[in-house]
């Protein structure tokens, strides 16, 4: 194809896009367009898979059977986000195994909060309360995404994370308001979970790199900045509902914005926990690496028992 | 990586409720039908979404190529005299 050949497509490729047309596996797509989208939904895949290991540290030490039943489902509510997002990358000509050596070998990024450790039984209610919350305001535009599959396994990812932030914050009330020890608790958590999940809404827009792309192709429909501004608005009233204090003395309530005024975020934090330097980067890379590997056997196993029957199915036949 | 084989893909299509047509759910790896079934159970229907499930390996399916859209489907489009709209009748005509 000549360039001119190539720039028209594009020219007719991005105004299918502005007319809210969807773009499907099949379709010509430019290169960048499916590197770019390769990219950031098998992050997001990654993400909900690694997101698991925080929280699994709790499972047996849930403080009750409902606890114990609905964190469990939440998890597994997580494991199959990261499938339909894995599946829908798939649809781009990547292979799974491909997906999960990027993971797997540092290549591919996953969101640097879960490398923060999970020390209390709290964290489980902070997680569900602020990490979920901050990702339902980064999901819920992309399920009007342009890419089709990914908008897909969005809306269905969307319907199920709801009751995660509801479980999160259920934990948190009740801790918040049972023992003095308990609401210490609970306020830990939140001291620990708040700046690292306003950081998960992305660097700010000025050193954010991808944002004017993203936005013709419908990636994202807010700037980090918003998003951030709308995760700290509407989370401050709910802390507030249950007597927890935001860890940042400079929150104030704007009345001529009406929004929130905050404190600075610590980027410099961020950036190393990025690059690998977190609490828990190297135990949670090693956690996936090691189910990847011992569980090797156990794929290779049930590929041979299905070929097995598989020919004893034709010799009957025969 | 290994060079072991890799479960194959399986796509995976739903009936809500009686009445109502299988739909395509989305697709997963499984070693074979009776493993991408107990899966699709497990990822698709979680919340009471389904009552019946198909699975189908991904290379069964035969899709038509965008490219070919033009032919395929270009040529339904003059054909108005295939829709009610097209036909001129009395306003006085009822239940027609
Ligand atoms: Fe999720
Ligand atoms: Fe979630």
């Amino acid at each position: 194809m000549s360039e001119e050949q190539i720039r028209s497509l594009e020219k007719q490729f991005d105004e299918r896009i502005a007319r809210d047309e969807k773009i499907e596996p099949k379709d010509w797509m430019p290169e960048k367009y499916r590197h770019t989208h390769i990219r950031q939904m098998s992050q997001h895949a990654h993400s909900e898979v690694v997101g698991m290991l925080p929280e699994g540290n709790w499972i047996t030490r849930a403080p009750s059977l409902r606890r114990k039943v609905a964190l469990l489902a939440k998890i597994q509510d997580e494991a199959g986000h990261g499938l339909y997002l894995y599946s829908a990358t798939e649809t781009l000509g990547v292979t799974r195994e491909e997906l999960y050596d990027q993971l797997h070998s540092g290549k591919a990024k996953y969101s640097s909060i879960f490398n923060y450790p999970t020390l209390t039984w709290a964290d489980m209610g902070a997680i569900g309360w602020l990490v979920d919350g901050a990702a339902i305001i980064n999901q819920v535009p992309l399920c009007n995404t342009s890419y089709g599959p990914y908008a897909r396994a969005m809306i269905r990812v969307c319907k199920e994370e709801s009751f995660h932030q509801r479980q999160g914050y259920e934990i948190m009330m009740k801790l918040a308001n049972g023992t003095p020890e308990q609401k210490d608790m609970a306020q830990d958590a939140l001291n620990r979970w708040w700046w690292p999940s306003l950081m998960m809404l992305g660097p700010t827009d000025d050193k954010s790199v991808h944002t004017e792309q993203s936005m013709k192709w419908k990636l994202k429909r807010k700037t980090n900045d918003e998003l951030r501004q709308q995760f700290i608005d509407q989370t401050v009233p709910q802390a507030d509902l249950i007597g927890l204090t935001i860890p940042d003395p400079d929150l104030k309530w704007n009345e001529e914005r009406q929004s929130y005024d905050f404190g600075a975020i610590n980027w410099d934090e961020f950036w190393q926990v990025v690059k690998g330097h977190g609490p828990c980067n190297k135990e949670r890379m090693k956690a996936r690496v090691n189910a990847w590997e011992e569980g090797e056997w156990v794929r290779d196993a049930a590929m041979a028992y299905a070929e097995k029957k598989q020919e004893r199915k034709q010799k009957q036949a025969v | 990586m290994s060079n072991k084989k890799n479960w194959p893909l399986w796509e995976i299509f739903v009936r809500s409720k009686n009445g109502l047509e299988h739909r395509h759910f989305g697709s997963l790896h499984a070693a074979d039908a009776e493993m991408a079934l107990e899966n699709a159970r497990d990822v698709y229907t979680r919340r009471n979404e389904g009552v019946s499930i198909w699975v189908v390996e991904s290379k069964h399916i035969t899709a038509s190529n965008p490219e070919h859209n033009g032919e395929l489907f270009e040529p339904a489009q003059d054909k108005v005299y295939r829709h009610p709209t097209f036909y001129d009748l009395p306003d006085e005509v009822k239940h027609m």
